[in-house]
């Protein structure tokens, strides 16, 4: 039978996965893509939690569903904002966009 | 359904997820990376139909896989010329960075297997209970304990904010 | 009598009404308050002097010490407080009487000597601050009101003697005077505050009561180095007075405080600042005479020496103000000597009674003598007795004064000074034969250089003057105080002090000892007839007498090299082996441990400004592995 700790062993590996990709990639966009990979990591984590620990309450889940509607809404601004960069310094790379520092 | 069958369809899915999430993030085409995701969200989905949360199945792929992957390709689309490689970083940056991980790895799994959880104890775990679609709309429009209108209103206001944010931000000046 | 707070009232309101509104006056409008203002409180204090030396003042044989006004200002502990009020007794009105009227003569002779100056309006106005400070001074209840006083008269001289402050000489001269006066004030504090400790009060009404038992019963027994407490204490309280008094080694500011105007001179460094030393050690002669008589004959010492050494000076000096100042100082020096003569109690204090006596007419012969000088230096525009000669003729009345003046110091009878002179001598002559034959000396040379400044001024020869510029008598505003200081010059010495001024508040007579009178007599009018001999004609024998007294005269000149010796002093062992260690322990040692301090912070940011690296993967790694590492931290620890 399946225990709450695969899901739980899965979902570090997975938020960790996206955590070395969110420090190592230089495209922003593949940034993006590693954070939807962490919060990914995380909601399946609510779920499971709810599932298994309190199977008559519904909190983990609708945390869950809010979760990615927020992630949904998170990405579309970012995205807006990546292409926003794009058209000022003419590339997504982390690297460049740091003239906020000065 | 057999629970060892269960089980190793499980495995499947994780050891897949897994493989997926990687290689997502180490692709050298970002059009590549986001197909990856999508995969891992669907995955992800198939997780939650594991824990008998169809609901939440069905919005991870409507949501994810139709809203917010189709963003990701469009944003690739608009800022990749055709045939770009994606730049790397130094290798001491993975280094340390896999270190990192590393160190973050093993913390968790060290309190993970440390820990004792208490649902064994728990006679009625994991029911095949399905929850009805009412339930979930009642909880998601009710306005008493554990129930969410409030967040659902405050949440409708945030995508509206990222609606005109996102206009605002990308448009043209 | 309760009205005699009016009088430091009156030249306080003055200072602030000239000080604050002076400048939107005119000048004139500003110097008619000021002379009229203080012509209100000369008349104030004239009364007060009169009731009480004719109506309240004795009660039976004794002068009585009233305190009309008295207010409690800070307490320190349940005895020691600090009280600001006014004490009248006979000294402290005779003081009111003095330094009234010769202020209110100074008042009226600026009008004509600073006309048309820039700052007038100021001038009236800091006139009036030291006024009220003196004034203050003089009526002090307690030592350390007194202190206070005395700081004030010191700010107000500092600033008058700097009254032309676009004049470097000036301002060099005025920050010499402050620093020198300070330097002595310090001693006189630390003396307040060993007196205070021990006594437990400021009162000079307590400290001197019964024969100053309070002092003599509080400092049993102490000593340090070698020295009683009670010794050390107004050894120190005397060299605040030294400063002021300019005593000899503190005189140094004086002859340079002559870079002030001429009025100022006779007010502060005539007439009333620089006796303030002499008031000092005679408000506090019991407990000086009881306590430490030691001291006393210290007083004396210094007085004796002072005297000549000023008065060896005072002969070689050009500049008729430099003349003046060292006579000033040398006359102080009488005071002083008096002073340190004096027994107490009824004929035996005959010096107290003398330096007071003296200390009256002094301040005015010497007023008068300074205001004449300023009338001369009015008319010829110079300090310098070679621009002078001749003037008798173009200065009637100015050269009338100036003789009477001049006579009066050199204690020809029947003029003040020879009366109150006299005194000090007969005093000097029953105590010690030194001193007295020393002063004897003085006298002469007063005489003596008294004259040689009146002729060189008023005869010796025939200087020509320009047609066009001739020197003129002064105005009226100018002549009238010359007059009226001459008639007090004159006649102040008839007045019966003894009948008032004693150091037990017990009236005694005296009576002129015509032995010593005699002899002051004899060598005042040789040194007359010496300096007309000498400088009635312009002769060349003065130079020649000059060139065989060689390094002696020029010594003399130069005042005994005594500013170089101070110079000397500062420069090579204070700011050498005192100042330059220090500054450089502060340069070394604190500033380049701040430098260090700030190197160090400078470093380190250089050091962890490169984590501020605006690259916000970097951040998150940083965030991750501390999360890690707290984690860690509360898991494990």
């Amino acid at each position: 039978m399946i225990r709450l700790e695969y899901y739980l062993i899965i979902s570090t590996l997975m938020f960790f996965i996206g955590i070395f990709g969110f420090i190592t990639r230089k495209n922003m966009i593949a940034i993006l893509i590693s954070l939807e990979l962490v919060l990914n990591a995380v909601e399946i984590n609510f779920a499971a939690f709810n599932r298994f620990l309190y199977p008559h309450q519904l909190e983990g889940m609708f945390f869950t569903l809010f979760g990615i509607a927020i992630t949904a809404a998170e990405t579309a601004v970012a995205l807006a904002i990546i292409i926003n960069a794009y058209r000022s310094i003419g590339n997504i790379n982390i690297n460049n966009l740091n003239r906020m520092k000065n | 359904m057999d629970p060892i069958i269960n089980l190793i369809i499980f495995s499947c899915l994780g050891v897949a997820m897994l493989a997926l999430s990687i290689m997502a993030v180490t692709s050298k085409s970002l059009l590549r990376s986001a197909t990856y995701l999508l995969l891992v969200l669907l995955c992800t989905a198939g997780f939650y139909l594991f824990l008998n949360y169809h609901f939440l199945a069905a919005v991870q792929v409507s949501v994810y896989a139709g809203g917010v992957v189709i963003l990701f390709i469009f944003a690739i689309f608009l800022t990749t010329s055709k045939g770009e490689v994606l730049l790397k970083h130094q290798t001491r940056r993975y280094v340390f960075g896999f270190l990192g991980v590393v160190a973050g790895i093993g913390l968790t799994a060290f309190v993970l297997f440390k820990h004792q959880f208490l649902y064994e104890s728990n006679t009625s775990m994991v029911g095949d209970q399905e929850i009805s679609m009412s339930l979930i709309g009642q909880t998601l429009m009710g306005t008493g304990k554990y129930q969410y209108l409030l967040p659902f209103e405050v949440l409708s206001v945030l995508l509206l904010a990222c609606i005109i944010g996102g206009i605002l931000i990308a448009r043209k000046k | 009598m309760e009205y005699s707070l009016f009088i430091l009232i009156a030249p306080f309101f003055l200072f602030l009404v000239l000080g604050l509104l002076g400048m939107k006056m005119k000048p004139k409008v500003a110097g008619i308050i000021g002379t009229i203002g203080m012509g209100l409180c000369a008349i104030c204090a004239y009364t007060v002097a009169y009731q009480y030396f004719f109506q309240t003042g004795r009660v039976g044989e004794e002068w009585q010490q009233f305190i009309p006004v008295n207010f409690e200002w800070l307490r320190f502990t349940e005895n020691l407080h600090i009280d600001l009020g006014i004490l009248l007794d006979p000294i402290s009105v005779m003081m009111l009487v003095v330094i009234t009227t010769v202020s209110l003569m100074v008042h009226i002779y600026s009008l004509g000597y600073m006309h048309g100056e820039t700052g007038f309006q100021r001038y009236y106005a800091l006139l009036s601050l030291f006024s009220f400070s003196m004034l203050g001074l003089v009526v002090a209840t307690n030592i350390f009101q007194m202190y206070i006083f005395w700081e004030l008269v010191g700010v107000s001289s500092y600033s008058l003697i700097g009254f032309y402050y676009t004049k470097p000489s000036a301002v060099s001269a005025s920050k010499k005077a402050f620093i020198v006066t300070r330097f002595a004030d310090l001693g006189f504090l630390i003396g307040i505050l060993i007196l205070s400790y021990y006594t437990k009060t400021f009162d000079f009404g307590t400290l001197t009561a019964n024969h100053a038992e309070l002092v003599t019963t509080s400092f049993a027994g102490g000593t340090f180095m070698g020295l009683s407490l009670a010794t050390l204490a107004l050894t120190l309280i005397f060299m605040g007075g030294a400063g002021k008094s300019a005593m000899f080694p503190l005189h140094i500011w004086l002859p340079d405080a002559m870079e002030g105007p001429t009025p100022v001179s006779a007010l502060i460094h005539a007439a009333t600042m620089v006796v303030a030393g002499v008031f000092l050690v005679a408000r506090l002669f019991p407990v000086y005479f009881f306590a430490a008589p030691d001291v006393l004959t210290l007083i004396a010492y210094i007085g004796t020496f002072t005297a000549l050494f000023a008065a060896v000076i005072a002969i070689t000096q050009t500049d008729i103000k430099r003349v003046l100042a060292f006579s000033t100082i040398s006359q102080i020096a009488y005071m002083m000597v008096a002073l340190g003569v004096s027994d107490y109690g009824g004929h035996d204090g005959l010096g107290y009674m003398a330096s007071m006596f003296h200390l009256f007419t002094h301040a005015f012969f010497k007023a008068l003598l300074f205001l004449g000088a300023g009338s001369v230096i009015h008319a010829v525009h110079s300090n310098e007795m070679s621009q002078m000669g001749n003037l008798h003729k173009y200065m009637p009345i100015t050269n009338w004064t100036f003789l009477i003046a001049c006579l009066a110091i050199a204690g020809i009878p029947p003029f003040s000074g020879f009366f109150s002179k006299d005194e000090i001598l007969a005093a000097a002559f029953h105590h010690h034969q030194v001193i007295f034959w020393t002063l004897w000396i003085v006298a002469g040379l007063t005489a003596f250089y008294m004259f040689r400044l009146y002729f060189r001024i008023f005869w010796n020869g025939k200087r020509d003057y320009n047609e066009h510029h001739k020197p003129h008598e002064s105005p009226l505003a100018m002549a009238l105080p010359l007059i009226i200081l001459a008639v007090f010059s004159v006649f102040t010495g008839f007045i019966p002090f003894s009948d008032f001024i004693s150091s037990d508040f017990m009236p005694f007579h005296t009576h002129i000892d015509w032995t010593v009178a005699g002899m002051s007599i004899v060598v005042a009018l040789i040194g007359i007839s010496g300096a007309f001999a000498l400088y009635a004609k312009n002769s060349k024998q003065p130079a020649q007498i000059a060139q065989s007294l060689g390094g002696l005269y020029k010594a003399a000149l130069h005042k005994f090299y005594l500013d170089e010796v101070w110079m000397w002093f500062t420069q090579t062992v204070i700011f050498r082996y005192i100042c330059m260690p220090i500054a450089w322990f502060d340069r070394h040692i604190i500033d380049s441990a701040m430098n260090g301090l700030a190197w160090t912070t400078q470093k380190s940011a250089d050091s962890v400004k490169g984590l501020q690296s605006g690259q916000v993967q970097f951040y998150a790694w940083v965030f991750v592995v501390g999360s890690i590492l707290i984690a860690v931290l509360v898991l494990f620890f």
